[in-house]
């Protein structure tokens, strides 16, 4: 279909729902976003620590590999032979001295370059690559890379703005906040990986976590124990083109009051028998804020819940699906007890947590609910029709800014 | 093998298809009664497991943590409503090297939501140190790891 008519009016406060279902806007989608100057999360250097490590991944629906190569310096290719587009990486994570597909034996090395095709000259004179034939010219699909931190983005496009113009100053601090310079001193240690596949299509995550308005009532746990709450003082902030957000807030103690009032999910009587998963303890560098939940748009949320920490990566699958995985980590200054405390409380997140369960099964529903209604949207007015940050929770703000952008890229 | 009657192993199979029916008749607040109360319980994917990174998808410490989770799932987490059916292999056992009952058996577990045909939601193997209390045996220690690391969404309720 041509996508253009489809905004319903010049507000941003109505989404129609076939942005979500919509196979051409999805195929747009991956051109123009995924596949364009967007920078992708691909992974954290911590997961690939010696030469030769790989993890294989995905940018957009493309499959590419993230590997250290002998130089140390972390590349990314695509899982295509330039020879027959075979994926001749199956395995999500490994090491390797180099490349070689299965099928025909064409080898590169871990930059991606082409280094050996079996029979190029021929054999006894026959056959072989024709005389023009320039390894050069036939290696794997580079993208461009930026390693901020130890942490791995990726593009397709050569037209991708430097990373930290990308995130622009404010978010980039945020960032750097969770992901310091690991010169001096705390780097990132990996704790594991969980993996959904939620079937919704890829804004809604991104909307969940630049929804502050939602946390206070679906999540029992974050209402009852306190860990966010409307009445706290918190903090909207958005890039300038209002592509990534960060809702930072800081955990109080207050008791029943207006927040919760009439909030058919507080607990005020909700003891836990076994109250260890929420063993907090404040860390120096938190700088106050015990939560800082950011967008990176497309494709990635960084979670601090308290002493919780997690990349949590947004794979597209269509539509109406995405994977979402989720790598939790650590510091390298973490002792035995910080460890095991940051395990405990990720109880909390993930495909059984007890704050995020239910993101991904709202997310499904909300796939339901738009599926069979093309010409209707939805009604994100919560603070009004503008876009931008607040220095508060009762806001759909963010959203709509992310929409703002939207429109744009995709001339919609 | 040695040392263990076919009593102890017809038991630890009870002890399984108890531990199913829990969980499949929705008689959650007889689940957490089948561990000890210094029990561990975890569900993690295999990918975790092999590679000896600590992240599980639910870990618990104490008999007081599940029930907080069957509290949490019954009544504050939102969720599309589902039933399970637990299908539980014959149980391999042995003794370990500090006489606890050790035993190991596959599963594989059915998700049904209303309106929705039966989906395999989740396959792997229990992993379990068994002990004898007050004549019963309990799970000291029950790990559920699980095949395929990708989840159909949510797990809500204990595998």
């Amino acid at each position: 279909m041509d996508p253009a008519p489809i905004w319903p009016d010049e507000s941003l406060a109505r989404v129609p729902f076939v942005a979500y279902t919509d196979a051409g806007i999805y195929a747009r989608e991956l051109e123009r976003i995924f596949y364009g100057p967007h920078w992708c999360y691909v992974g954290l250097a911590a997961e690939v620590p010696n030469a030769g490590d790989f993890k294989r991944t995905f940018v957009g629906e493309r499959q590419v590999v993230m590997v250290r190569d002998a130089g140390d310096t972390i590349r990314v290719v695509e899982n295509r032979c330039a020879h027959r587009g075979m994926q001749f990486c199956q395995a999500n994570f490994g090491n390797t001295p180099d490349f070689r597909c299965p099928y025909h034996q064409w080898n590169y090395d871990l930059q991606g370059n082409l280094t050996g095709v079996p029979y190029r000259r021929g054999i006894k004179k026959q056959g072989g690559m024709p005389p023009d034939f320039k390894l050069e010219e036939h290696g794997l699909n580079k993208l461009q890379v930026a390693v901020h931190n130890g942490v791995v983005f990726a593009s397709f496009d050569p037209a991708v703005p430097a990373f930290a113009d990308y995130l622009g100053a404010e978010v980039l601090k945020y960032f750097e906040r969770v992901f310091p310079d690991p010169a001096a001193g705390r780097t990132i240690t990996l704790l594991g990986y969980s993996r959904q596949r939620i079937p919704g299509n890829w804004k809604l995550m991104q909307e969940n976590i630049k929804d502050p308005y939602h946390p206070g009532l679906l999540h029992v746990f974050f209402v009852t124990f306190g860990l966010w709450r409307p009445d706290q003082q918190s903090h909207m902030i958005t890039d300038a083109q209002h592509r990534h957000a960060c809702m930072i807030s800081q955990r109080n103690n207050a008791a029943a009051g207006e927040a919760t009032q009439g909030v058919s999910t507080f607990r005020e009587n909700l003891k836990l028998q076994d109250d260890r998963i929420l063993d907090v303890v404040t860390e120096p560098w938190w700088n106050g804020p015990t939560v800082c939940m950011t967008t990176i748009f497309p494709t990635l949320v960084i979670q601090q819940q308290v002493n919780s920490l997690s990349t949590r990566h947004i794979i597209p699958r269509g539509p109406g699906t995405f994977d979402f995985v989720w790598t939790h980590f650590g510091y390298s200054d973490d002792d035995a007890d910080m460890q095991r405390r940051r395990l405990r409380q990720a109880n909390l997140f993930g495909p059984a947590g007890y704050v995020s369960a239910d993101d991904g099964e709202v997310i499904e529903c909300v796939q339901r609910g738009a599926a069979p209604h093309d010409s209707e949207g939805t009604f994100n007015a919560m603070d009004g029709y503008g876009i931008g940050g607040a220095d508060h929770m009762v806001t759909e703000s963010l959203i709509r800014g992310m929409y703002d952008y939207w429109r744009r890229v995709m001339d919609i | 093998m040695e040392g263990l009657t076919s009593d102890v192993r017809i038991a630890i199979a009870d002890l399984n298809a108890e531990y199913g029916s829990c969980l499949d008749e929705r008689r959650f607040d007889a689940w957490p009664e089948l561990f000890t109360n210094d029990c561990v319980y975890k569900l993690q994917p295999r990918e975790n497991h092999d590679r000896g990174l600590p992240l599980a998808t639910m870990a618990f410490e104490s008999k007081g943590m599940l029930r907080d989770r069957i509290y949490a799932v019954t009544q504050t987490l939102f969720h599309i409503p589902y039933t399970t059916r637990h299908v539980i292999g014959w149980p391999r056992v042995w003794i370990e090297d500090d006489g606890v009952i050790g035993a190991e058996a596959n599963y594989a577990v059915v998700r049904v939501r209303e309106n929705e045909l039966p989906e395999l939601f989740s396959a792997g193997r229990y992993r379990d140190r068994i002990v004898r209390e007050d004549g019963r045996l309990r799970f000291r220690e029950r790990l559920c790891i699980f095949d395929s690391a990708l989840i159909a969404n949510s797990i809500i309720y204990p595998i």
